[in-house]
């Protein structure tokens, strides 16, 4: 078949951008923690967006490939090779089969994603291919990869044989992308304010907005616990349940916060000190417990030009990536 | 009618509109209206809507609405727009006399480990805290934390708790008490609700024709069963699962 899974990584899931349409039937949103990085690694092979890519946490897993494919990696950099020899990161990738790709050492970040020409071809539950641990539905049965799984390309046919030299395993397309920019100033998180954010003592709100808070081994797909200095309200708030988001910033009854990741509850009954902005929760689904942050606020005005900035820069790459991908195919 | 409301921003791709921080009804039946209204006018971007007990959140794709209505204001004004408007253009529907859904519940110790405990507290004997549960009927005020996992209130006096300090592991189908609050596990959790029985029913069902049993704005009672009852009822909910 394609690629045959010898050994499981820690939490290897399918994901995509996410379900959308079910959330007042408790039915969380999910998808790729980096949406940046998985966007990007469908690019570089031509695919739309959408289609459903697979999240690695570290250690990754060890994977066969039974057939060529063209493949991208992009994301954290577990150091990915191909048998010994050393892959590169946002690349497109002509990968021959009969080899076996795995990531010996973890260098940087916390999440890795890669991308298939074609598509995964996963189950499609509810409108997206993410895979919902909870309901045990969508992506690849609704679970993370045991080994023996198999995973299949929605496209079986391979393109740019030609491209495969004698005696290679690997032939890199020459074109990749740089995702300095989106990770840059790693510790610095943007975020748009909560409604609760007033109700701090005036010493915690220059705790809130000063310190360093680190993330806690407490944390996941569902969200990071952090440590640092405790923060209270004038007045302790009770809230009756209401709606949240992915990067909401909630503070706890014990005076620690807790940052909302892909896998939040759709609702939520904690006080809400802040949103992290839209651009900034790529670099904070790449730090791994014990590392740092400082939380700066920003306006929604600004958050959203940040935003749309972010996501220019994906749409004029999608753009180049098909370009190049359709000249290789005509030189053909 | 004239409700004071507020609408902030949940970020830079979501934006809430609540109408009060109470479990009230009336201010439910006004944001399922709204609800309707967001549906039926659904705008390009417009990504889910998230029911909550007093409140409604729109999420939305800032991307796709510049793109579409290029408006002049941040995006986050263009949605709290529409969230204004769909809250001056909503209307509650008269309320029909709506049919209760009876949810046959196991109170036996072996599905309550909390009710024996919580019974001594109330000064009450496990039966008659039976009782009070089965006397009421509870509303269905909004659904989250996993899969229909519907927040029902609004519990008697009597029976209002606190809910636990540290979650524990909890079987799906547990009926549990938090707060004023009662609802059911619809799948294996952790959870902090004091569990005071288990329902054969199951609440949610990922490949079903209908995901998850109950909705938000149905009215509910609890009728006691016996062990033996709940193993038959279980049983035919097996069977109709696997026809």
């Amino acid at each position: 078949m394609s690629i045959s899974v010898i050994k499981p990584g820690l939490l290897d899931t399918m994901q995509d951008l996410g379900r959308y349409g079910y959330g007042s039937l408790g039915i969380n949103c999910g998808g790729a923690m980096d949406r940046y990085a998985a966007q990007l690694a469908n690019m570089m092979v031509g695919n739309a967006v959408q289609e459903a890519v697979l999240e690695m946490h570290f250690p990754g897993p060890q994977l066969l490939f039974e057939q060529n494919a063209l493949i991208c990696i992009s994301g954290a950099d577990f150091s990915p090779s191909l048998n010994d020899q050393p892959l590169p990161l946002c690349q497109p990738l002509l990968i021959r089969k009969n080899t076996i790709l795995h990531f010996p050492r973890l260098q940087w970040g916390a999440r890795c994603y890669i991308a298939i020409h074609g598509g995964f071809s996963v189950d499609e539950w509810l409108n997206s291919y993410s895979t919902n641990l909870k309901a045990a539905a969508g992506g690849y049965a609704g679970r993370k990869l045991e080994k023996g799984d198999e995973l299949i390309s929605k496209e079986s046919t391979i393109y740019f044989p030609a491209l495969m030299k004698a005696g290679k395993d690997v032939h890199a397309l020459p074109w990749r992308t740089a995702t300095n920019s989106v990770y840059q100033f790693p510790h610095e998180i943007l975020f748009v304010r909560g409604h609760e954010l007033d109700a701090l003592t005036p010493a915690a709100k220059d705790e809130f907005m000063q310190s360093n808070f680190t993330i806690h081994p407490f944390s996941d797909r569902m969200g990071y616990r952090l440590k640092g200095p405790l923060l209270h309200f004038e007045t302790p708030t009770e809230l009756v349940s209401t709606g949240v988001s992915f990067g909401t910033i909630q503070l706890l009854p014990d005076g620690e916060m807790i940052i909302l990741m892909a896998d939040h509850q759709t609702t939520g009954g904690y006080p809400r000190l802040g949103h992290v902005m839209a651009a900034h929760l790529p670099k904070l689904a790449q730090l791994r417990p014990s590392d740092c942050i400082q939380f700066k606020e920003i306006s929604i005005a600004k958050a959203e030009e940040a935003f749309f900035a972010q996501q220019r820069d994906l749409s004029i790459l999608q753009t180049a990536c098909y370009d190049h991908l359709n000249a290789l195919v005509c030189k053909q | 009618m004239q409700l004071p409301y507020t609408i902030y921003p949940l970020g830079d791709a979501a934006a809430t509109i609540s109408l009060g921080n109470i479990i009230d009804e009336h201010l439910n039946d006004k944001i399922i209206a709204m609800q309707q209204w967001m549906l039926l006018q659904s705008f390009h971007g417009q990504r889910d809507i998230i029911v909550a007990y007093s409140s409604l959140t729109v999420l939305y794709d800032p991307v796709l609405i510049k793109q579409q209505y290029q408006p002049a204001s941040s995006i986050f004004e263009w949605v709290a727009a529409k969230l204004t408007e769909a809250f001056e253009k909503s209307t509650v529907q008269p309320q029909t006399p709506q049919q209760v859904i009876r949810i046959p519940v196991c109170y036996a110790p072996v599905f309550a480990p909390d009710l024996a405990t919580m019974a001594d507290e109330k000064n009450l004997s496990a039966q008659e805290l039976v009782n009070l549960h089965c006397a009421h009927v509870y509303r269905v005020f909004t659904i989250g934390f996993l899969p229909g996992f519907s927040y029902m209130a609004t519990l008697p006096a009597a029976l209002v708790k606190p809910r636990k300090p540290k979650p524990v592991q909890v079987m799906a189908g547990s009926v549990g008490i938090a707060g004023a609050q009662t609802g059911i596990y619809p799948l294996d959790s952790p959870g902090g609700w004091h569990i005071i029985g288990r329902t054969p029913l199951p609440q949610f069902n990922a490949r079903g024709e209908q995901l998850v049993r109950l909705r938000v704005g149905d009215r509910v009672q609890f009728y006691a069963v016996s062990e033996e009852e709940f193993y038959v009822l279980a049983a035919q909910e097996q069977g109709h699962i696997t026809q």
